[in-house]
């Protein structure tokens, strides 16, 4: 295991994007770093920019006005990389789905490594979103590049 | 689909919905969901407006009391997911009336929780009165004079913090707010330091209505029968968000579907105030003035162009908005 893995399953950082959601999972997604839920004791943290980042954590479906900006941000992060869909938007576009400016889901755009559902999923099943991408990374079967 | 507008002020969507529909059709809903419906409202303004003092707090980087306040909202989202089962998307309001009963059961709960958020959101407005970093970096920032506050449409919170005894719960009452006692909270420091403080007693104003509430709910029905047909028609509905008023407009044309539906969001009506506030101010203190507002850009997917050379301003209609899509589409693979 080299260097860089072992440094991103034991401290995986994290930026995260609304692609033209609701808020709902955004919401969820800081719940999740506040006290109750803590994930920063397990060395995950979240990030400003995407250069620092490992994850990609995605929320809300993708519209057509924020696709290149969304490539744009994953094409400035480092390699290996990696992307967390949060939310039923997220995964599929949900309601939003067959709108007239919405893409579908961030699958559309980029290759996603873990799914979490829900509208929104509860704080901890992000946290699981994460721990089973970790163990993913560890396999070495994660997509890392795409 | 309304409660996906915004996944904070999720509820107030719902109410403001199906108060319109309501009204197209002609029906009402019975008074024990109009209880039912203010007691989810109150629930979700104390979450919003903990929410946004945490996330103000963080704006000027006082981080420590960001992580206290989310700590404390973890309550009363365990509060919302006990009455409703989800903690963002409650699903409570239906076109009639509501999906789920308050039962007697759940009361002693809720109202613990409802003491240990009063508890904590005192010693808050304490704190946050007595701290000089917070009083450094808010009082005289962002001022918002009352005469430019109505001039400018300002709603909800960043009204009443200018002075102003605004409040649609009060002006022109919806659900059951008519039957419920409760002061309008104002502020006349028109600053973001007076925004803090309006919001954090509108908190408590909530927690006695929630109180009130849940000891005079009438007993009945949590719905009525909806008309299948819908006459050709008209309504406006207005609510007050925890950001401030909201209204929704429907037309029906006597099909199904409804002819055009259009939804202001108060985020909107709070731009324009917004832009005077900016005027005079320091480059670091932006981040605590957008915040002071509560934006949700969620709620506020608007378009309008203005160029700053030329100052002409251009708003795309339809046309050119699908015109637009149309040339984006044909980008995408």
């Amino acid at each position: 295991m080299g260097l860089l893995r072992w440094a991103q399953i034991r401290s995986p950082w994290i930026i995260h994007f609304n692609t033209g959601g609701c808020n709902g999972c955004d919401i969820e997604v800081v719940a999740a770093f506040t006290p109750r839920f803590d994930v920063e004791r397990f060395g995950i943290l979240l990030k400003g920019s995407p250069r620092h980042a490992d994850i990609l954590a995605v929320t809300g479906p993708v519209t057509l006005q924020v696709r290149d900006r969304l490539v744009r941000i994953y094409e400035q992060m480092p390699e290996p990389k990696y992307v967390l869909a949060i939310g039923a938007c997220a995964c599929s576009g949900a309601p939003f789905k067959d709108c007239y400016n919405v893409l579908g889901g961030v699958d559309e755009v980029l290759p996603v490594d873990v799914y979490v559902p829900g509208c929104p999923p509860k704080p901890e099943a992000i946290i699981d979103g994460v721990v089973k991408l970790i163990q993913k990374i560890k396999r070495g079967d994660a997509n890392g590049r795409g | 689909m309304a409660e996906r507008i915004c996944g904070i002020c999720s509820d107030a969507h719902t109410t403001c919905y199906t108060q319109a529909i309501e009204d197209l059709l002609g029906i009402e809903a019975p008074p024990r969901a109009k209880y039912i419906r203010v007691i989810i409202a109150e629930l979700e303004r104390i979450h919003s407006h903990s929410l946004w003092l945490g996330i103000a707090a963080h704006e000027i980087g006082f981080d420590t009391l960001f992580m206290y306040l989310w700590r404390d909202r973890e309550t009363v989202m365990d509060m919302l997911e006990f009455i409703s089962g989800n903690r963002v998307h409650y699903a409570m309001n239906t076109i009639g009336g509501v999906r789920r009963d308050i039962p007697s059961e759940m009361t002693p709960k809720i109202k613990d929780g409802l003491d240990f958020l009063e508890k904590r959101i005192k010693y808050y407005i304490k704190t946050i009165s007595s701290d000089r970093t917070i009083q450094k970096r808010t009082v005289d920032v962002g001022i918002l004079k009352p005469k430019d506050a109505i001039e400018l449409c300002a709603v909800g919170p960043t009204l009443r913090a200018s002075g102003v005894k605004n409040d649609v719960r009060r002006d022109d009452p919806y659900a059951a707010y008519d039957e419920i006692p409760f002061n309008v909270v104002t502020h006349d420091g028109c600053d973001v330091f007076a925004r803090i403080i309006v919001r954090c007693e509108e908190m408590l104003e909530s927690i006695n209505m929630i109180r009130y509430a849940l000891d005079h709910m009438p007993a009945g029905m949590l719905r009525v029968r909806v008309p299948m047909a819908v006459e050709p028609n008209e309504a406006v509905s207005r609510v007050e968000a925890p950001r401030g008023e909201l209204i929704h407009y429907a037309r029906s044309n006597g099909t199904a579907r409804p002819e055009r539906y259009k939804v202001r969001s108060p985020t909107l009506a709070n731009i324009p105030a917004l832009c005077k506030m900016l005027m005079g101010q320091h480059v670091a203190d932006i981040p605590i003035v957008l915040a002071g507002i509560d934006p949700c850009f969620a709620c506020m997917d608007r378009l309008a162009l203005i160029d700053v050379n030329t100052g002409r301003k251009k708003i795309l209609d339809f046309n050119s908005l699908r015109e637009n899509i149309r040339r984006m589409r044909g980008n995408c693979p």
